[in-house]
C-alpha cells in the first residue's frame, strides 16, 4: 500500500503527519481512518480496590480500531486508576483486560509494545534536550538503531519543536512539555494512544493546538483512548464517551446520544440575582416533575416540565422571597446538560477538581 | 523477549550515567570523600601507607556506588518519571537492575580510577586478577544496597540518612583503616557480618597483604549478600506499583 506521497507503507497502524503545533495548518500523508467493529481493548468486570476503597468498580467496555474512546469524569472518579491498570503501573484487583488480544495481567510486555502513554504529568528528563529524550524513548523501545534520529526528528517537527530540539526539557514550556511527552509515547508508532489528561493546566492557545493534533492523529487510524474531566474536550474529539463517577460508568455512547437524552426535556436556566442554595427545595417544591441543579450559588437549571408553568411559577417564588431574577434562559441540550443529568453533579465540581480553566 | 530486557536494563543504566552519575554530588561522595577520609590516615602516621590502599579501594567501591544510587530510585519516584521506564516493554525487574548497573557502571570507572592512580604512585603490583574478582560482586553487592534504601523509604533524604548507618559503621569495624584483628572478640565477631569485612579481605589478598578469610568466604558472603539485598528491593518495587 502506499501513501498519497508515494512512499510505500508497510502497516496499517503506520501514520505520520506534517505540520507543527503552532501553525494549525497540518497537512496529512497517508491518511488511513479506519472505524470496523474490531476491539482492540476488551474490558471484562475490570475492579480495582485499594483496601476497603473501592476506586473502580467493574467496568465492563471494549475500544475499537481506530476509535477515540473519551473517559470523562471528574477527580477521583477512577479515570487515571484504569488507565494505569491498563498500561501495566497498577495491578488489577479483579476482572480481565486486553490490549490487541494481550491479557494485561499474563503478557502486559507485549501489549506494552504496541501502546504509547501520555500520562497527566509531563515526565520526560529535565537534563535531557527533546530530541535526546526522543532518543532515550527510541532506544528504550527498541526502535532500529538507524530509524531513530529519522523518527525523533520527524516527531519534533511534526510536534513544532524542531528549532528547539537541541533545548533541555527544563526550559520549555508547559504546553511544549505536554507536547513533547506525546511525542514521546509515539516514537515507538503505537497502535493504541493512552492521553491521560492531555491539556490540563495547558493555556487555551496551547490546548486548542493539542486537540487539533490529537484529532489528526485519530484521523490517522490511531486508537485513543483519552480521560478528561473537559466536557468541551470530550464532545470534541470523542466518537464515544463513557461517563465515569465513583469507579462506575454510569452511561456509555457517542456524544451526540448523551445529548439527545435531553431533548425531550426542555432546559431552563435561571440566575437569580443572590444565592439561593438554601431556598433549593422550596424552588424544587413548587415545580414537581422537574429536575432542579445548582449551577452556581445564584445559579440553576430546571430540567422537564412545562415552560410556561415553571417561568410563572419561578416569577412567584421570586416575588415571595424577595429574590430578584437576573436572567432566565430556555437552551438547547449539550453534553454539558447531559452529563449533568447523568450524575446529578454540576460542571463546575469538574472545573473546581483541576483548577478549571 | 530477554532481549527487550537487556536493552532495557542498557539505556537504563547509560540514561542514570548521563543524568545522575558524573555530576558534584555523586564524584564528591564517591570519590573525593574515600580519598580524603584515607589522606587523614596517612597524614597522622606516613609509614605503611601501602596498607591504606586496600582499604581506599573499598571506600571508593562502597561510596561511589552507593552516593546516587541511595538516592536515583527515590527521586525518580517521586518526580513520577520511573513511570516514563515501567511504561517500557520490560519488567520492573529490568528497571531495577538497569538501576543498579548504572551504579555499578560508575563504581567501576571510580574504582578503576582510584585504584590505577595508586598503583603507579606507590610503584604496587596487586593480582590484578584477584583484584577483579572480588571488586566485581563488591560493586553489584554495594549497588544493590543503595537501592535497596531508596526503594525502602519514602523520602529521598531519609535514603541517605539511613544509608549512612551501615556505611559508616562499616568504614570502622571492616577493616578499611583498622585491622580486624586488633580489635576486640565482639567487634570482630560483628564485622564478620558486615560485607565490606570480606571487600576489604578479598582486596588485601589481592595486594599481598595480610588477609583472615579465604577467598571462597569472600566471593561466596557477597553473593549472598547481593541476593539478600536485590531481592527484597524488586519485591518492594513490585509492590509500590500493585
Amino acid at each position: 500500500m502506499r501513501d498519497g506521497w508515494g512512499r510505500r507503507r508497510t502497516e496499517k497502524n503506520q501514520w505520520s503527519v506534517s505540520g507543527s503545533l503552532d501553525s494549525q495548518n497540518i497537512i496529512f500523508r497517508g491518511i488511513s481512518l479506519n472505524l470496523s467493529s474490531n476491539p482492540v481493548i476488551q474490558i471484562t468486570d475490570l475492579t480495582k480496590r485499594y483496601g476497603d476503597f473501592l476506586a473502580v468498580d467493574h467496568l465492563n467496555f471494549q475500544i475499537q480500531d481506530g476509535e477515540i474512546f473519551g473517559f470523562l469524569g471528574p477527580n477521583g472518579s477512577g479515570k487515571t486508576t484504569t488507565i494505569r491498570m491498563l498500561v501495566g503501573l497498577s495491578k488489577h484487583s479483579s476482572g480481565r483486560a486486553s490490549i490487541l488480544g494481550h491479557d494485561i495481567r499474563s503478557n502486559i510486555t507485549e501489549a506494552k509494545k504496541h501502546i504509547g502513554v501520555v500520562p497527566d504529568i509531563s515526565n520526560l528528563y529535565d537534563e535531557f534536550s527533546a530530541r535526546k529524550n526522543l532518543l532515550f524513548m527510541a532506544g528504550l523501545y527498541g526502535v532500529p538503531y538507524d530509524q531513530r534520529e529519522s523518527k525523533a526528528d520527524e516527531l519534533l517537527k511534526i510536534f513544532g519543536l524542531y528549532e528547539r530540539r537541541n533545548d533541555r526539557f527544563d526550559t520549555f514550556s508547559r504546553g511544549m512539555k505536554r507536547a513533547l511527552t506525546i511525542a514521546a509515547a509515539l516514537v515507538h508508532s503505537p497502535k493504541i494512544l493512552f492521553l491521560d489528561e492531555p491539556t490540563t493546566g495547558l493555556d487555551v492557545v496551547a490546548a486548542r493546538s493539542l486537540r487539533n493534533l490529537v484529532s489528526n492523529l485519530h484521523r490517522q487510524g490511531l486508537t485513543i483512548f483519552l480521560t478528561t474531566h473537559y466536557l468541551e474536550e470530550a464532545d470534541l474529539l470523542c466518537d464515544r464517551i463513557a461517563i465515569l463517577v465513583k469507579g462506575k460508568i454510569i452511561k456509555i455512547g457517542t456524544p451526540e446520544e448523551l445529548k439527545r437524552l435531553n431533548e425531550e426535556k426542555s432546559i431552563i436556566e435561571i440566575k437569580f440575582t443572590r444565592d439561593i442554595r438554601t431556598r433549593i427545595e422550596e424552588l424544587s417544591r413548587r415545580i414537581p416533575g422537574t429536575e432542579v441543579i445548582v449551577l452556581e450559588d445564584d445559579k440553576v437549571r430546571i430540567y422537564g416540565g412545562y415552560p410556561p408553568s415553571i417561568f410563572e411559577e419561578v416569577h412567584r417564588f421570586a416575588k415571595d422571597t424577595g429574590i430578584g431574577l437576573e436572567l432566565v434562559n430556555s437552551i438547547r441540550p449539550s453534553l454539558e446538560d447531559a452529563f449533568m443529568r447523568i450524575t446529578g453533579l454540576s460542571p463546575m465540581v469538574m472545573a473546581i477538581d483541576k483548577g478549571g480553566r | 523477549m530477554w532481549r527487550d530486557e537487556l536493552r532495557g536494563i542498557y539505556y537504563i543504566a547509560l540514561k542514570d550515567m548521563r543524568t545522575y552519575y558524573f555530576k558534584p554530588p555523586a564524584v564528591s561522595w564517591g570519590v573525593i570523600f574515600p580519598v580524603v577520609w584515607i589522606l587523614a590516615f596517612y597524614l597522622r602516621n606516613p609509614k605503611n601507607f601501602e596498607d591504606l590502599i586496600p582499604g581506599l579501594v573499598a571506600m571508593t567501591i562502597l561510596f561511589s556506588t552507593t552516593a546516587a544510587e541511595a538516592v536515583v530510585i527515590n527521586f525518580e519516584l517521586k518526580l513520577g518519571s520511573i513511570e516514563r521506564l515501567l511504561l517500557a516493554p520490560i519488567s520492573i525487574t529490568s528497571v531495577l537492575i538497569g538501576k543498579v548497573l548504572g551504579g555499578f557502571i560508575f563504581g567501576l570507572l571510580m574504582t578503576i580510577i582510584v585504584t590505577s592512580v595508586s598503583i603507579l604512585y606507590l610503584g604496587l603490583h596487586p593480582n590484578i586478577l584477584a583484584l577483579t574478582a572480588i571488586a566485581i560482586p563488591s560493586l553489584l553487592v554495594f549497588s544493590s544496597m543503595g537501592a535497596f534504601f531508596s526503594v525502602a523509604v519514602k523520602e529521598v533524604f531519609e535514603a541517605q540518612t539511613l544509608l549512612n548507618l551501615p556505611r559508616f559503621i562499616m568504614i570502622f569495624l571492616c577493616g578499611v583503616v583498622y585491622p580486624i584483628a586488633a580489635m576486640p572478640g565482639w567487634l570482630q565477631y560483628l564485622a564478620r557480618l558486615m560485607p565490606l569485612t570480606y571487600t576489604v579481605d578479598g582486596l588485601r589478598r589481592s595486594f599481598s597483604l595480610s588477609s583472615t578469610s579465604s577467598v571462597s568466604l569472600d566471593l561466596l558472603v557477597l553473593v549472598v549478600y547481593f541476593l539478600i539485598l536485590i531481592i527484597p528491593a524488586i519485591k518492594m518495587l513490585n509492590k509500590r506499583f500493585e
